[in-house]
Formats: structure tokens, sequence, C-alpha cells
């Protein structure tokens, strides 16, 4: 399906119902134009959500909700006015105009441009995922992943389960002429265990997903894997000792971990940060700010994922964007605004949580690409440190550039020989400086499984993250043991 | 006379939530639910952000929510919508009832006991609208940034200064007959600059929130601290790992006290999640501490009349002499646990702890030497075991007084031990949340940097 349909989609389910037709929204770009602004845009959307939960072994609870609202975005200089409505018709699409536009005083008149057909990706099929399994096909899923929980280990007490799905229609007009859609199916499955053992208990968790079908969980018995998972985790965790405190070197393992290139430059590098130079990255493109083995990208083209778009919330066609290449600092995410304001190009980065909220730079799927070394032999260098393979979350200081990440799985390393699992515990860096010492990067690249969600500023947008497995020669371990 | 047009005004929204709660239930009824329950939320207000001088941001909000649940016998379905078109509404009863066929049968299930309802809702003073329009919030947002750029030359660049106002209308029922409504309003101005050395940039920021606005701090005394918070972290430094007694500064010392909320939350104890389990009636904290609950503070940020269930919330103890005297649970919880509702459906409704005599200067003296704990990054808290490792920042200090900044370095020990190696609790108690604490000393916890 290419953009023009989903564009005709998009219209009959946000702009029909309420008689709304392209002309209307040219008039109310218009309206908004006519008061010094330089650029205005409408961002319409439609939301489905549901989830179903098991606990006890028993589906206990059904949630479903749907959103819908346009929001009215008015940009003169570096100042934006914003309102939005939950109501999409004519008039409260004119009062939210007018709200927006008096960021400016009146002024000489805009123009509006005629609509220029978006050239965005194909990266999921614009399924609802809701519609994807049976009600009862859902529970039943949900009952299967538990007892297979449960079957595993006579130690395992607790188990939860939950699947979630949700279909966005957006809809994106602005007087640049942009008119874009995107239809986009969203789905994961979480499953969260306690295991117990003489009178010690611990948790393990893990899930997946992606821009896909419910499906996607029966195929290859992945959610039976999410199963097996949680529970290997928790049983590790049983047998876990304190963890080191100190500065050591740490092997990181694939996938997941890769919250640290999110954490420690990731945000750094948002444009919004780097025009007002509050980034400790700002003005340091061209700089060497990793190893020569680091080269990270951020990614919203990848098919399926989580953090993929086919175009942004700003109706940009997404790309892969290089931030570091080589070592070297190459360039920022950027949202309309913030890449007009540093004479830069778009990049597809900018992103709302949902019509009622301000887009900005965010992260789509940022991921370090895969080196040359052998995984087993990064691991054998190691005469003292911390192998860490899973992680909770992290967050960052954008202006110090510290930024934290916490481990739910890790290992020590004694004479390049992973020993004992250790505690959870948090990891803390610098970010302008933990990629040069980044002495070895592995050929075995993985994404996370689709479970990433990324906050900013109040605002939650799904992500995704990842890495090959590389050796950090010196972060610091937040343990207790001395 | 503008003041009775105000409540005149509150008073019809709040009239016409409690028709429309009336007509869900009625709905739910006729759709052949045992039980129902819905919550209506109406929120609108503005948010001004000035930056560098200039505004940068007007954000006009209007936010509205309805969510139903409803119950076929012990089975419970849920939905909700932005819409409330009638249309709209039937559709999302129509919705949670459908989900109430798939579910299963839980003997835990159902509404709050009727006669926890609240019989009486009494007036918390919550509601005080400010006629704020965005001239006069650009302006105060430049007033206080402007201080904070004025007040030390070391102050390089700003994330901005922000004014909010916001009123809130929230109404409840059920099919016990129980419908209550109130409205809120929430004011916060706040301000975030950036100072620069030889050493690199440090951020920090103050903010003040208020359900009145006439009890927010000026915006030049908001200013000027958020600047000379930044300018003190310039040159900070990091230490070398050891172990320590830490000052848990008041502004983020609440979050200690939320630790605990969530180990002696009514989910995590049923669901064997929390290391706190087994410990009503044990202590857990020294002799001195005493942990309550106040639900009825008038104007205070935390405040509510009843719960998300309906339920009458009232003050009671949670810890005293450093026992636990009770959990927090909602009515789910408590049937699982064999105990009642303690009116905390949604959470707890102003916590607070009792002080001791010293101030925060009064506190860094006593401990002598040790590190003060400004801020604290990540989530590394695990409260099925109780483990705890975060990301820090703040000051050493030595001889009773700070000596140079710190940052780069976590903190870790386990909340069971820390809870009970609180030395003392400082008097400078931070209003300005749900929590309200002063600056907590903890005897010992591990620290790791170089």
């Amino acid at each position: 399906m290419i953009k023009k349909e989903s564009i005709e989609v998009a219209q009959n389910m946000l702009l029909v119902p309420a008689g709304i037709a392209e002309g209307d929204l040219q008039g109310v770009l218009s309206q908004i134009m006519c008061h010094a602004v330089d650029n205005a845009d409408l961002y319409f959307q439609l939301s489905h959500f549901e989830s179903w939960s098991l606990e006890d072994g028993i589906v206990k609870e059904g949630v479903h909700s749907i959103d819908q609202g346009v929001g009215v975005r008015a940009i003169s200089g570096e100042k934006t006015g914003f309102a939005y409505s939950d109501e999409i018709v004519l008039p409260a699409l004119t009062q939210a105009a007018s709200a927006a536009r008096a960021i400016a005083r009146s002024g000489q008149q805009g123009i509006v441009k005629s609509w220029a057909s978006q050239t965005g990706h194909d990266l999921y099929v614009p399924l609802d995922p809701l519609a994807t399994l049976e009600d009862k096909d859902k529970i039943e899923l949900l009952e299967r992943v538990d007892t297979e929980a449960r079957r595993m280990d006579p130690r395992v007490k607790q188990v939860m389960v939950s699947i979630a799905g949700s279909k966005d229609i957006v809809l994106i007009a602005a007087s640049d002429g942009t008119l874009a859609a995107d239809i986009r199916p969203l789905v994961r499955l979480n499953v969260s265990v306690i295991a117990e053992h003489n009178g010690r208990r611990e948790q393990g968790v893990s899930g997946g997903g992606g821009r896909v079908s419910y499906q996607f969980f029966l195929d290859d018995d992945r959610g039976l894997s999410y199963a097996r998972e949680a529970v290997r985790q928790a049983l590790i965790n049983l047998e876990a000792v304190n963890a080191p405190a100190g500065t050591m070197k740490v092997v990181l393992g694939p996938g997941w971990p890769g919250v640290l290139l999110h954490e420690a430059i990731g945000h750094g590098l948002e444009g919004d940060f780097n025009r007002k130079g509050t980034s400790a990255f700002s003005g340091r493109i061209g700089e060497q700010v990793g190893s020569e083995l680091c080269t990270v990208v951020d990614d919203g083209t990848l098919v399926n994922r989580r953090g993929s778009l086919n175009v942004d919330d700003e109706g940009v066609p997404t790309q892969c964007t290089v931030l570091i290449e080589n070592g070297v600092l190459k360039g920022y995410m950027q949202d309309k605004l913030s890449a007009r304001l540093m004479g830069m190009s778009p990049t597809g980065n900018g992103r709302r949580e949902s019509y009622a909220h301000l887009p900005m730079p965010r992260m789509t799927n940022t991921y370090m690409l895969a080196g040359q070394s052998d995984p087993d032999e990064i691991i054998a260098s190691v005469d003292h440190g911390l192998y860490a393979v899973n992680f909770g979350g992290g967050q960052v200081d954008i202006t110090s550039g510290k930024f934290v990440f916490s481990a739910s799985e890790a290992y020590l390393i004694d004479k390049g020989k992973i020993t004992r699992p250790v505690r959870g515990a948090t990891l803390i860096g610098n970010g302008p400086d933990v990629l040069t010492r980044v002495t070895m990067v592995g050929n075995d690249l993985q994404l996370d499984t689709g479970v990433g969600t990324c906050g900013k500023e109040g605002q939650s947008v799904p992500v995704g993250v990842g890495q090959p497995t590389l050796l950090v020669d010196g972060l610091t371990v937040g343990g207790t043991s001395t | 006379m503008a003041e009775t047009a105000v409540a005149r005004k509150a008073t019809l929204n709040q009239a016409m939530l409690e028709a429309m709660i009336g007509d869900i239930v009625a709905e739910a009824r006729r759709l052949g639910a045992s039980a129902s329950e819905a919550a209506i939320s109406i929120e609108s207000g503005l948010c001004v952000t000035v930056r560098m001088g200039a505004v940068e941001t007007i954000e006009h909000n209007r936010d509205k929510g309805l969510g139903v649940t409803v119950y076929f016998g012990q089975r419970k379905g849920t939905a909700s919508t932005s819409d409330f078109t009638p249309d709209a509404i039937k559709e999302a009863v129509r919705a949670a009832c459908s989900i109430a066929r798939y579910t299963a049968e839980d003997d835990c299930a159902g509404l709050a006991k009727a006669e926890l309802m609240a019989a009486s809702i009494p007036d918390l003073d919550l509601y005080h609208p400010w006629r704020l329009d965005a001239e006069a919030a650009i302006s105060l947002a430049e007033e206080c940034e402007a201080q904070a750029r004025a007040t030390d030359q070391r102050i390089s660049n700003s994330e901005g200064a922000t004014v909010a106002s916001h009123e809130g209308h929230r109404a409840y029922g059920n099919s016990h007959g129980f419908i209550g409504a109130y409205a809120t309003t929430r004011h916060s101005m706040s301000c975030a600059v950036i100072a620069r050395d030889d050493g690199g940039m440090q951020r920090d920021y103050w903010y003040s929130v208020a359900r009145d606005r006439h009890e927010l701090e000026t915006p030049a005394g908001i200013g000027r601290r958020a600047a000379q918070r930044t300018v003190k972290r310039l040159g900070a430094r990091r230490l070398a790992t050891q172990q320590s007694p830490v000052i848990f500064a008041a502004e983020i010392a609440g979050s200690l006290l939320s630790n605990f909320i969530r180990a002696i939350s009514g989910g995590n104890l049923y669901r064997h999640a929390s290391f706190l389990e087994g410990q009503l009636g044990k202590q857990v904290f020294p002799d001195f501490v005493h942990i309550y609950e106040q639900p009825h503070l008038k104007k205070a940020l935390g405040s509510a009349p009843f719960d998300n269930e309906g339920v009458a919330t009232y003050a009671h103890d949670l810890v005293r002499n450093g026992v636990i005297e009770s959990y927090v649970m909602d009515s789910y919880a408590a049937r699982k646990l064999g105990m009642g509702s303690t009116g905390n459906s949604g959470g707890i409704h102003n916590l607070l702890i009792d002080t001791g005599k010293l101030d925060l200067a009064g506190l860094l003296k006593q401990m002598d030497k040790g590190l003060l704990i400004t801020e604290l990054m990540g989530m590394g808290v695990n409260i099925v075991t109780g483990d705890y490792s975060r990301g820090a920042a703040g000051y050493w200090v030595e001889h009773g007084e700070i000596v140079y900044p710190v940052e780069e370095i976590t903190i870790a020990g386990n909340l069971r031990d820390m809870f009970m190696h609180i030395r003392e609790i400082g008097n400078d108690v931070d209003l300005r949340g749900n929590i309200r604490t002063g600056s907590i000393w903890v005897d010992a916890i591990t620290i790791a940097g170089t």
C-alpha cells in the first residue's frame, strides 16, 4: 500500500465523519498564516487501544480505549503557539487555530502551499492488531504463556502476563505543503515472574513486540519463549551475590543493553538541545566522541520495528541518520523547527506522544553497527570486570552529560571467565567520553525485542535500541561490595 | 461577585459530571451488569515558557476522559473514551460489557464495600482558579528568568522559565448509588538555567507549586534560587568508592518514602513482590519514626475527600514508633490480603513524617563527614528485594560543611537496612508535593566512584 491510499483511509476515518474536506484544512491553515506565522500544521489522530492481563492463572482484566483529536500548531520564528481539541469538528478546529496563532501579532500574511504528495515508507502492514485474534484466542495465548512459565520450575511462584495492542491513524496537513498520513499498528506481550527459594524471592521479566499483528506471538512460539526467558532470569537472580562497587571494565551484551547508547549519546544528540546549546554535545560536530570502532545510527526505517515510522509526526519520511561514524560526531536528530533554526535538514525525528502534545526531536531505533570481534574473545580479554546482559531503564542529564542505566542480569568476569551472577546494579558514566573507552566491538549486532519506551518532557514514545557485544574500559558499577 | 460566579461555574460543572455518571451506571445496568463504576475528569489550562527573554511556547490545554468498569458477577471489563457524546459513551459501556464476557471469575473483584463510601464530601479548599491570560503568564516567566540570568555571571544559558495554571473537575460514581465530585486547581512556576566553567556545563532548577496562586513563591525568588543551585554545581568532582553516611536533601528525600509506600502497597504485597511482606506489626524504622497520612489537609497538593473507589479517605498512621501499623490498599488488594480497604485506591493522599529539631545545616554538622545528595538518577530500586542502586549528584561534606560538589557516582544498599539506619529527619520540610519530609540522614551506604 502506498502513501496515497494511507491518506485516503486517514481522511475517511478522521475528516469525512465530521464533514471536513481538504479545502477546509487549507482554510484553517490560511487563517493561522495570516498572523505573521512562518509555519502551521494540523495533526489529526484516531487511536484504538486494548490490553488484557493475566495473574494467578486467570485473565482478570481487559481494558479498551478510544481517543481522537486534532492538534493545531503555529510557529513564528522560535515561538510556538499550540492548542488542541478532542472533537474533530470544524468549529473546534477553528477555535484551536485562533488560540494557536495568537503566538504572533497580526502582520504579514503567510502563504499556504498546495499539497505535495509524500513519499514515505511502507515499513509495516496498516492493519488493526486488535482484530487479528479473536478475544478468546488472546485469552488462550495468555493462559498458554502462564502455563509455560509455571511448568519450567517449581520455584516459580507468581506469573503475570499482559498483552496490549493499538492502532493509530494519523493525518498531517501543514502550510509548507505537507499532506501525509500513517496507519500504525503496535503490539507487545510482557511476562513477569517471581521465583522463590529458601525464603529468597527474585523477579525476572521478558517480552517483545512490534508493528505487527498478534500472530507475531504465536509464530515460532514466540510468546512461550518470553515465558522461558523471564523464568530463566528469575532463577539466575536467586543465585546472585552482591555486585561490586567501583569503576571497572564492563562487557555489555547485545541487544537491549543498547540502552547505553540511547542514554549516553542519544538524547544529547537531539536537535532541540543542540540548537539551544544546552547539550554536552553542542557545537561538537566533527569532533571525536568515541573510539574508531563506534558507528551509531538512528534509523526509523526498519521494517516492523516498534521504534519505526513511515513518516514522523510532522509528515517527514523517516531515514537512517548517522550520528557517530568511526567515533566522529556526524549529525543530530532534527524536527522541522530545530532543523530550520540550525540551517540543517529535517531528519524525520519529529515525534509527539499524541495530538495533545507538541512534537520535538525524538529517537526511533538507535543502535551501534556490528564490529569485528568475537563476543567470546571480548569476555576472555577481561581479567576482572562485569558482564551485563539485561537492563531495566536509564536516565540522562544532557547538560552535564552524566547518564545511568540499571542492570537486571549481570555476572562477574574473573580471569576471562564468567563466574557468579550479581544483583542488579546501576551503571553510571559520562556521555561525551564513554564511547572513547569502547575498546572492542563484537560482530553480533542485535536489536531489542520490542519493549522500549522513551520519556522526554512528560511525553512517551515507543523506541528501539540495539548494539553488538562491546567492551567499555571503565564504567562505574553501583554495587555494594567494596 | 467574581468569586460567586466562579464558584457557580464549578458547581455547574460538577452537576453535569454527576449527571453523566448517573447515566453511565444506568446504561450498564440496562446491559445486564450486576455492578458498575465510572470516573470522569476534565482539565483545562495554560502553559507558557519564556526562554532567553522571549516567549518560546504558549500551550492551551484541554483534556477530558471518561472511564467505566462493569462487573458481571465476578467478571470485570473496563473501557474509556475522550468523546463525551451520548453515542460514544454508550459504546464505551458496551465495550466494557463485551470484555467482561471473556475475563475470568475473580472472587476478589467488585466495588468497594457500600458502607465505606464517603457519606459526606468535605470541602478541602482545593479550587482557586486564576484568571491568567498568556500576556500575564509571559510577564511572570520573563521576570523569573531575568532574575535567574542576572543572579550570577556564570549563568551562561537557560532552558527557560515556565508558568502553568490548570483547573480540573473530577467525578466518580458507582452502582452503590455513590456519586461524588470536586474541583481542584494547580498553579506552578519553574526555571531551569545552565552555568559553565572550564570543567563543562551544569544545569539545575527550582520550582514552586500550589493550589492557590497566592501561595506561589515570587518569580524573582524562584529565578534566584534556580541560579544559585546551578552555580553551586560547578567544579563537580567524582568520589572514591567507599562506605559513607549520606543525607538525602529534603527535595529528593520523599523518594525514600515513596519507595516505602510501594513496598507496603496492597498490589505488591498480595503478589509477593515486596520485601516488606509479612512486616505488619514489625519494626522496620527506628523508634522515633512516625509516618502518617492526612488526606484532608486544606489546600494541600495530595488532598482528596474520597479515593478512586469512592471510599472515604481518613487520617491514619502508617508507621508509629518505627513499627508498620497499616498497609496501603484498595479494596481488591485488601480482599486478597483478607483485610479492609484503607481508602488508598489511586495512591496515598498527603504523606507526612515527624521531623527532628535540626535543620539541614544542623544535620550536616551532626553528620560531620559524608555525602549530601541533591539529585538521584535512574530507577534502580527493586521492591521485591529492597535492593537499591541509583545514580547520584550532590555535595561532599567535611567538618559539617559543604566542601565541593560531586557527580558521576552511585549510591547503593538495601532499603531494609537504609530504613533501620535512619539517624535523623530534618525540619526543613519540602511542602511542594504529596509527600512532606525534611532531609533524611542515613547511616551507611556504599558510594561507587573511582
